[in-house]
């Protein structure tokens, strides 16, 4: 995730101070990825320092406002412009695990899968849960409607695990590739306990 | 007595005999309560759709005893079960099995007619039926007129009709598009909310996630669950609105 694009970003809609900053953040994406008010700091001094904000002065009340410069605004545009491409696949634990475990002896494979899938549905059914609650608001305000989106986006990617593991199971089944042989001691610890996304 | 909708006791489904038989499900335990809703997952094969049919008083178990409302099906004769049926169990398929010849309001008075309700009385339960799942002013409309979502929606109708408190889906969203699947789920979620236990068959994660509780069948035995927590302290941090 890139804090120092998202905080320019914000910062073209308009000057703020950092815990603003912080707070619109969050407001913005459901508190999803909660930021540290350091990280946030020392991110407006490298924005300062690379020319893309400046101080401006302070709000009345002791807060130092910052406010995005022209090639701030350049910076911006191309980052919206640019696709976000993952050059390596990103580290997924849980597909590293699974791998490992379906090639290493003492694994219980289809109790592994099975409890990250009930792991995987509690985290589906808490997503789908505050999804309802967010569209029975029936806003058009933007922090709503984002928050609706990353919903939406948590929805999808459980989704998509399960959808996964359920591959794999098929998969398994198909090949018969040692499966359960024998009860592991180190089967069932789900990868991605999901906090419950607060906003 | 007890506010539990559904209830199976050591329920197990074998179909044939001797060498040849096959146990469809083997042991099931399973409490569905009022205002409940109960999704069940698994791979094809693995027992879901048996334990829908037993549920519904479709087919008898081969052991084991089954509740509806408190009331044993294995103990009701052949009328008595067709009349439990139509008075307290509601059925949604994937392919809404509606009457194409009748108007959604004739098609969702249709049981509450064939149990003896004078016409009248059963069309205006219909339409209370078809207001609660939001497409009353489809009410006259015969089933070439109206889109799969609302067809499905016109079949929950009928599933719920006269008071009905338990509704089994097997694969309700099978036949239409995502907008229309997800507007099913609500409804569904609507009609537990509002007091039914609902018994949604799917093999779509997403659609279970709208569920109470999640049950996982493999090989015709119930090995795990999903149940939400309502940790009221991630209740108060949901939007005030």
């Amino acid at each position: 995730m890139s804090i120092r694009h998202s905080l320019l970003a914000l910062l073209h809609d308009q000057p703020m101070y950092g815990y603003q900053l912080r707070s619109e953040f969050e407001e913005r994406t459901g508190s999803t990825w909660p930021l540290n008010i350091g990280q946030v700091y020392t991110t407006l001094d490298r924005l300062e320092r690379d020319g893309l904000a400046i101080k401006d002065g302070d709000d009345g009340e002791g807060h130092v406002v910052y406010r995005i410069t022209a090639s701030g605004k350049a910076e911006v545009s191309q980052w919206f412009a640019a696709p976000v491409v993952a050059t390596n696949p990103p580290r997924n634990e849980l597909a590293i695990k699974l791998s490992l475990a379906m090639t290493l002896d003492n694994v219980d494979v289809e109790m592994l899968l099975q409890a990250q899938r009930t792991a995987s549905m509690r985290n589906l059914q808490t997503y789908t849960r505050q999804r309802r609650e967010a569209a029975k608001s029936d806003s058009n305000d933007s922090q709503d409607v984002a928050w609706i989106l990353v919903l939406d986006s948590l929805v999808f990617g459980a989704e998509a695990e399960i959808r996964w593991l359920d591959h794999c199971e098929g998969w398994l089944r198909k090949h018969r590739f040692r499966t359960s042989k024998s009860p592991a001691s180190h089967a069932a610890e789900p990868t991605n306990a999901t906090k419950e996304p607060t906003r | 007595m007890s506010d539990q909708v559904l209830q199976l006791r050591k329920v197990c489904m074998t179909y044939g005999n001797g060498a040849n038989s096959v146990g469809a499900l083997r042991d099931i335990n399973l409490d569905v309560s009022a205002g409940e809703f109960v999704a069940v997952m698994g791979p094809s094969g693995s027992g879901k759709s048996s334990l829908l049919t037993l549920a519904g008083g479709l087919e008898k178990a081969t052991s084991g005893d089954i509740y509806v409302e408190n009331t044993p099906l294995g103990a009701l004769n052949i009328n008595e079960l067709a009349r439990l049926r139509r008075r307290a169990i509601g059925y949604v398929f994937q392919d809404f099995n509606l009457v194409p010849s009748l108007t959604a309001v004739e098609n969702v008075a249709l049981p509450r007619e064939l149990d003896g309700v004078p016409s009248r009385k059963a069309r205006r339960q219909a339409m209370d039926a078809l207001r609660s799942v939001g497409i009353d002013e489809l009410a006259d409309r015969f089933m070439d007129q109206i889109s799969g979502g609302q067809r499905q929606r016109v079949a929950i109708a009928r599933a719920i009709v006269g008071q009905r408190r338990l509704i089994l889906a097997d694969e309700p969203t099978g036949a239409l598009d995502t907008a229309s699947g997800d507007g099913i789920m609500e409804v569904l979620r609507h009609r537990a909310d509002a007091g039914c236990a609902v018994v949604l068959v799917t093999h779509e994660a997403r659609h279970a996630g709208w569920a109470d509780r999640v049950l996982f069948l493999k090989d015709g035995r119930i090995v795990d669950q999903a149940a939400q927590s309502y940790d009221p302290t991630d209740l108060l941090e949901l939007p005030a609105n």
